[in-house]
């Protein structure tokens, strides 16, 4: 099991985030995704909820987010949920971060693919930075996670950032990454690999060539 | 003879093409979509059942055969209401090494909500969730815009492609867990609860979600299927073995010039799929060591096993190991092959959702140990208590995540005790030199 455990519950974390309520742009999607399931099913948007409420948070502080223990409660009320059951599920899928992380939360993919095509170098680089695992930096801008697969295996190695999925990573260009969102820009996402397109066999594509310049309707060529 | 770009189904796996639902439908998705439903569900569920179609999910149990369990006439609740069936579709594609249904998803999705429309009908559903893992983020936006466009074209919700069925498709994100990819814990995690797995039975086509008949699909077993159903069961059943008909996308990843995903006949020889599509193996032929064939739940095969071996679910049980979901993880011979099936079980021991005592405790124990079998600071004997706890572990426990964690290490110890027994003496050694 991974190894996680809750941010303390204080004075000063209620202080500040025992008001927590969604902002209109959240109610509006809580409301959405509450009606995917059926009547008296609502329990089942808990983790659709979780992940707005930590998106909120994230807006409010400048980070991916995080989910304090009073929001954690202001969920169960939204679900009529017991608290603990809504702290099971936060607790037990580990994309709910449990306590504050950083700017952007870098997880680099140290799973066996990954490993094989060199995740360690992509790691030491996070490292050289001043990053280590589930820790933020001090200037609060990195949050730093070997994680599990991610299913992008076929072009490994690869690094989630916040929403981010960015692959074929070589030390250099995850560097660059890192220097482009230090600076505030967006760097591209995708595959970093030079004349990839995404997950074809990169320079030399061995199916579906008519593909690459139009939309192929292969129907006329069925027997 | 290897498979023509005419018979792959998914024609835009890369995504140079866009995704939306005018694209697709000029690759000839949602074509009369009406008239397949007008088959009736019998037909459809004969024609499954005829193209040989097995859950590409990594079970390999026959798709046709499994909505054919789904009652005809639905159960009552306590109140003597009809209870509603559903379908559930698995995209919380987590196996390492697998990395197939995200391309579908983003760059096809139209085929896999065409084939939740029939698939969903067949079965007499009244709606089917996608559960997406939530580390598909970019991915998920692509599919709820997808079924919007869906909804907004009139081919899903009431009088759904006009066929008189209504029928509903909804997304739920999971939230990064490995375990919920197991279906009944999907199920569980589809309440809004942790994903740990249920005993079986009830099996879910009894009683699934919210006490409801449910079917668990891959996303892979449905997206085919309207294909299937267009061009029939004998064109599907053209390719592959007896028994391992069709085709598959195999995902090559690790040691190989040029990594992708790929559509394939099924039983493609592991040589020719790797030579025809991934540049080779790296430094050659002679440089590959080992292959996990199947995702990190199966055992490894040595290079003189595989090389010959055909791609499809027999052809790698008779090696000693699985076609999975055909996520081929390559090794050559610079790997560390005792570190990579020792972060293989520290995947479990991160995974295991603590229901079950051999797990929760099992997976942690092997991975230690495996890391002192890495590095050598174990006692010989050690390796006959690992096999034997991992036996221990196998079958013991609600789900496969404990068969699945105790597999891979029992492949390295039938394939390489040598290595592992030669790095405890290499430091037995030192110790002994060290003494002198």
């Amino acid at each position: 099991m991974a190894e996680r455990s809750i941010e303390p519950d204080t004075p000063e974390l209620r202080a500040r985030w025992g008001q927590f309520a969604w902002t209109q742009g959240w109610a509006d999607k809580a409301k959405a995704a509450i009606a995917r399931y059926p009547e008296g099913r609502q329990r089942s948007a808990v983790m659709a909820l979780l992940d707005y409420a930590q998106r909120q948070v994230g807006e409010e502080t400048n980070t991916q987010g995080w989910l304090p223990i009073p929001v954690i409660e202001f969920v169960a009320r939204e679900l009529s949920m017991p608290v603990i059951r809504v702290l099971e599920v936060a607790t037990f899928y580990t994309m709910f971060n449990l306590v504050p992380v950083g700017r952007y939360h870098v997880q680099v993919c140290g799973t066996t693919p990954c490993m094989l095509r060199g995740s360690d170098d992509i790691i030491a680089t996070c490292e050289k930075r001043g990053m280590h695992h589930g820790h933020t930096t001090k200037d609060g801008l990195w949050t730093f996670t070997e994680v599990e697969c991610m299913g992008n295996c076929a072009s490994a190695p690869m690094v989630q950032i916040n929403d981010d999925n960015y692959e074929d990573l070589t030390p250099e260009r995850m560097d660059a990454i890192l220097d482009a969102l230090a600076r505030g820009e967006q760097p591209k996402t995708g595959t970093q690999e030079p004349g990839r397109h995404t997950v074809e066999p990169a320079g030399a594509l061995s199916t579906l060539t008519a593909m690459v310049d139009e939309n192929h309707d292969y129907r006329g060529e069925w027997a | 003879m290897s498979l023509a770009d005419k018979d792959r189904i998914f024609t835009n796996v890369y995504g140079y093409q866009p995704w939306n639902l005018a694209a697709a439908q000029a690759r000839g998705d949602w074509d009369n979509t009406k008239d397949l439903i007008a088959r009736g569900r019998d037909a459809i569920i004969q024609e499954m059942k005829d193209s040989g179609l097995r859950g590409r999910g990594g079970a390999g149990f026959p798709t046709g055969m499994k909505w054919s369990f789904m009652p005809k006439e639905p159960p009552k609740d306590a109140a003597g209401n009809p209870k509603p069936s559903f379908l559930v579709i698995n995209a919380d594609e987590s196996e390492p090494g697998s990395c197939k249904d995200r391309e579908i998803i983003r760059h096809d999705p139209h085929k896999l909500i065409e084939g939740a429309l029939v698939a969903g009908f067949a079965m007499n559903a009244r709606a089917a969730y996608i559960y997406i893992r939530g580390e598909y983020i970019r991915e998920a936006e692509t599919l709820f815009a997808a079924v919007q466009e869906a909804y907004d074209a009139g081919l899903l919700g009431k009088n759904a492609a006009g066929s008189g069925y209504d029928y509903d498709v909804f997304v739920h994100r999971g939230a990064g867990a490995y375990i919920c990819g197991e279906e009944t814990a999907m199920i569980e995690s589809l309440e809004g609860k942790k994903g740990q797995p249920r005993l079986k039975p009830p099996f879910p086509a009894g009683a699934g979600l919210y006490g409801c008949p449910t079917t668990v699909n891959n996303v892979e077993s449905i997206a085919v299927a309207p294909t299937i159903l267009r061009r029939g069961a004998s064109w599907f059943s053209s390719f592959g073995a007896e028994n391992n008909r069709g085709t598959k996308l195999f995902q090559i990843s690790g040691h190989v010039n040029r990594p992708c995903v790929v559509e394939e006949a099924m039983s493609i020889p592991f040589s020719e799929l790797i030579e025809k599509h991934c540049g080779g193996i790296r430094g050659g032929k002679d440089n590959l060591l080992a292959v996990i064939p199947g995702g990190s739940s199966v055992p490894l095969v040595p290079a003189a096993q595989i090389w010959d071996a055909p791609m499809d679910f027999d052809g790698l049980k008779a090696v000693g190991s699985g076609l999975g979901t055909a996520a081929v993880i390559v090794m050559d011979k610079s790997t560390d092959i005792v570190r990579a099936i020792s972060r293989i079980s520290y995947f479990y021991k991160h995974e295991s959702c603590g229901q079950c005592t051999p797990c929760r405790e099992g997976t942690g124990w092997m991975w230690r140990v495996m890391e002192r079998l890495r590095t050598g600071e174990a006692h010989v004997e050690e390796i006959d208590m690992l096999q034997q706890v991992t036996k221990q572990v196998e079958g013991h426990t609600i789900c496969a995540l404990g068969d699945a964690a105790a597999w891979p290490i029992q492949g390295l110890i039938k394939h390489f005790r040598p290595e592992i027994e030669r790095r405890i003496e290499e430091r037995l050694g030192g110790l002994r030199e060290a003494a002198e």
